[in-house]
Order: C-alpha cells, then structure tokens, then sequence
C-alpha cells in the first residue's frame, strides 16, 4: 500500500517568499509536493515547542520548520531559536522511542530559491521511508 | 529561586501508567522562571504525555492548569475546580507544591513531574548556578555576600584550600574558587582583615539535619 505521509511545514515570512510569489500552482509546477502544507509566520523565533507537538498531535507524519541562516535572521536570533526549539523536540522524540528525524530545521536563504523546493523533497522523501508516525494521532 | 529540571518523560509516563484522566499542574512561581513547569512547560508536558500514551495505544484526557503558587493552602484550594475530572496530578511545581497537594488532598494520586535540585539564580540566559544551600544561619556578613556553604566544593568555612589555580576550584576547573572571590571582594570592599577572622566550627543543627525546620512568625499568625 502506498503511504503519502502529512507533513507539516513552519516557514517564516522571509523563507517562504517562494510561496508568496509563486502561489500554490507555481509551487507544484516547481516540484513542491502536494502533501506538505504550509505555514507561514511573521518569523521562526516565535514558534513554541508546544505548536509543533501539537502538529504531530494532530496526525502529521512529519514536520519541518524553514527559517533564515542562522546569523542572517530578520529578527537577528530568530531562526536560531527555532533551530533550538526543534533539538529540543528531536530529544523528546527520541525519548518516546519515535524517530527524531521526523523534525527537522532548516536554514535557507531569503527569496526565491530551489532550496526550498529541495528541502521539501527531502522530507517527503525521509518520511514516506520511514513510513507512518507511530503516534497513531487524530487526523485533522 | 528554587531550580528545577522536568524529568525524563518516560519515567512520567511510568508513574501515571494507568491514569486515563492526568491533570498537569504548573506553577507561575520558580519553576516559571527557570522555564522547568511554568505555562509553556505545562503545554509541552501535556502533549508529550498524550503522544506517549497514543504511541502506546492508551486513551488518555490530558487536563492543563496552572496555579498562581503550589506552595500555598489558598491556591491549592482552586484545584477543586478540576474535582473529579482528573484521577492524577502530574505537579511541575517544584518538591514543595508536590508535597503541598499530597498534604492537602489526602486522597489524591500526585506526581512529580521535575526534579527540584537547589537555590540558584540565573546567570545567563538559560544557565543557573547554586548560590545558598539554605543552611539557616547565614555568614553572608563575614564573606562579603558571597556563600562558602553553597559555592566551595569542600564547604570550608576558612578559605581557601590551598588547591585552587588562578581562581579556579581545584574540584571542578570551570568554577571558580569562591575563597578566591571572597578574598578579592573583602579587598576591594575595604574589610580585608575580615580574612584574618578564623570561623569556628560550625553549628549545623539549624541546616536540616534533625528532621524538617519550621519557621514560625508570631507577628503573621492569626
Ligand atoms: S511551589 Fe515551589 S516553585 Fe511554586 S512558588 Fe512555591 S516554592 Fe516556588
Ligand atoms: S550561609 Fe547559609 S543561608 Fe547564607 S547564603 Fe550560605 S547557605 Fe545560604
């Protein structure tokens, strides 16, 4: 049986000008698969541990976060913060016996970028491998 | 402020194994500042415990509260609010509001869910260090405020050992040698012969050995 996994995607306003410009249609064209949902928000440094948690709670089989470099954040820390908050949740998977790759942070530059295609893909990719999250969560 | 640490969620998850209604409990009091069971921490708390009981195929109702202090009958009162909807409490206060609740609600199941460790302040952001150890008959006058008790690895009263290198604890490298400090301080402070004040031996009945201390203040009670 195929598997698409849910995957939930966390980008800040600055990284995810891509989707801005492009729009979903643009997107797909790109290769952005159609499985990965994004969010977008004013920056990384604000997303809290428990929102991410609450994505796996809500069924996703994955989740990544896309923030600026880490010493070329908008907000000066803000992605460094993410980065931060994201290792945290990795520790707390792995201590529930769940694979931690099923986060991930990212670090890309600002704009229009195959970067952030890529990222996606490479998600996709390591979450159908890893087949569904074990959380069994209710799906939204 | 007290300093805590949350515990490794799988010995959380151990100790309400059966619960299938857990209320986690923060406090806005220490544990908020050293971000180990403030509101955030509740939150996370909250849904690491529901991922680990989905993960293990239990169905489990996670509530999310948190008292202004658990250190105090008055707020431990407003439990009540939750009365029946809960048959655990996964308290993230520190030791004391576990032992508050357990006092106060006899026939409630209450759960550590930190580790309580010490008195400390923040040194840096995310970093706290132990600065009393709550010993009950302070010499911060004699030290020129920095703590012996607390801060010298051997606990010596007269400092410094003879062991510390260029104001570093002989014990651990990356601390630094409070006689060290005390001395340069008392220098600087103009009190340098308080050096020369051998401490007696010290009294340490009033430090907790004897059983739990009590404070009790005539003027407060009613
Ligand atoms: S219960 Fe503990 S953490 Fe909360 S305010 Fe009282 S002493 Fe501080
Ligand atoms: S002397 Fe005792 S009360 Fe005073 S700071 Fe040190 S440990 Fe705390």
């Amino acid at each position: 049986m195929s598997f698409t996994p849910d995957i939930q995607a966390f980008c800040c306003h600055y990284t995810s000008q891509q989707t801005i410009a492009e729009g979903r249609e643009g997107l797909k064209q790109d290769g952005m698969p159609d499985n990965i949902t994004i969010n977008r928000l004013v920056c990384t440094g604000k997303l809290q541990v428990s929102t991410l948690l609450k994505a796996f709670e809500e069924g996703a089989d994955g989740v990544y976060v896309v923030g600026c470099p880490a010493d070329k954040c908008h907000n000066i820390k803000g992605s460094q913060r993410a980065a931060k908050r994201v290792g945290a949740i990795k520790k707390a998977l792995a201590e529930l016996d769940i694979e931690p790759e099923r986060i991930e942070m990212f670090h890309l530059e600002r704009g229009f970028h195959p970067e952030f295609i890529e990222s996606a893909l490479l998600m996709n990719k390591r979450i159908t491998e890893l087949g569904p999250c074990p959380l069994k969560g209710e799906k939204k | 402020m007290i300093i805590a640490e949350r515990k490794p969620i799988n010995e959380i998850l151990s100790m309400v194994a059966d619960a299938e209604k857990i209320l986690v409990l923060g406090c806005r009091g220490c544990v908020t500042v050293c971000s180990a069971g403030g509101e955030r921490e509740v939150e996370i708390l909250a849904s690491l415990l529901r991922l680990g009981m989905q993960k293990q195929g239990k169905k489990v109702e996670v509530l999310e509260g948190t008292l202004v202090r658990q250190c105090d009958r008055e707020y431990i009162e407003t439990i009540d609010h939750w009365k029946g909807k809960y048959d655990a409490i996964v308290s993230m206060a520190c030791g004391v509001g576990v032992n508050f609740i357990a006092n106060l609600r006899p026939s409630d199941r209450v759960y550590p869910g930190v580790n309580t460790s010490f008195f400390g302040g923040s040194a840096e952001q995310g970093v706290w260090s132990e600065q009393c150890a709550g010993c009950g008959n302070c010499v911060l006058h004699l030290t020129g405020g920095l703590c012996p008790v607390a801060r010298c690895a051997k606990n010596l009263m007269n400092g410094p050992c003879g062991g510390s290198v260029n104001g570093r604890c002989e014990i651990h490298k990356d601390v630094e040698c409070i006689w060290q400090s005390i001395h340069d301080r008392l220098g600087r402070i103009g009190t340098p012969e308080a050096m020369n004040v051998i401490a007696p031996i010290r009294d340490w009945s009033s430090a907790g050995h004897g059983g739990p201390r009590k404070t009790l203040r005539d003027d407060l009670t009613v």
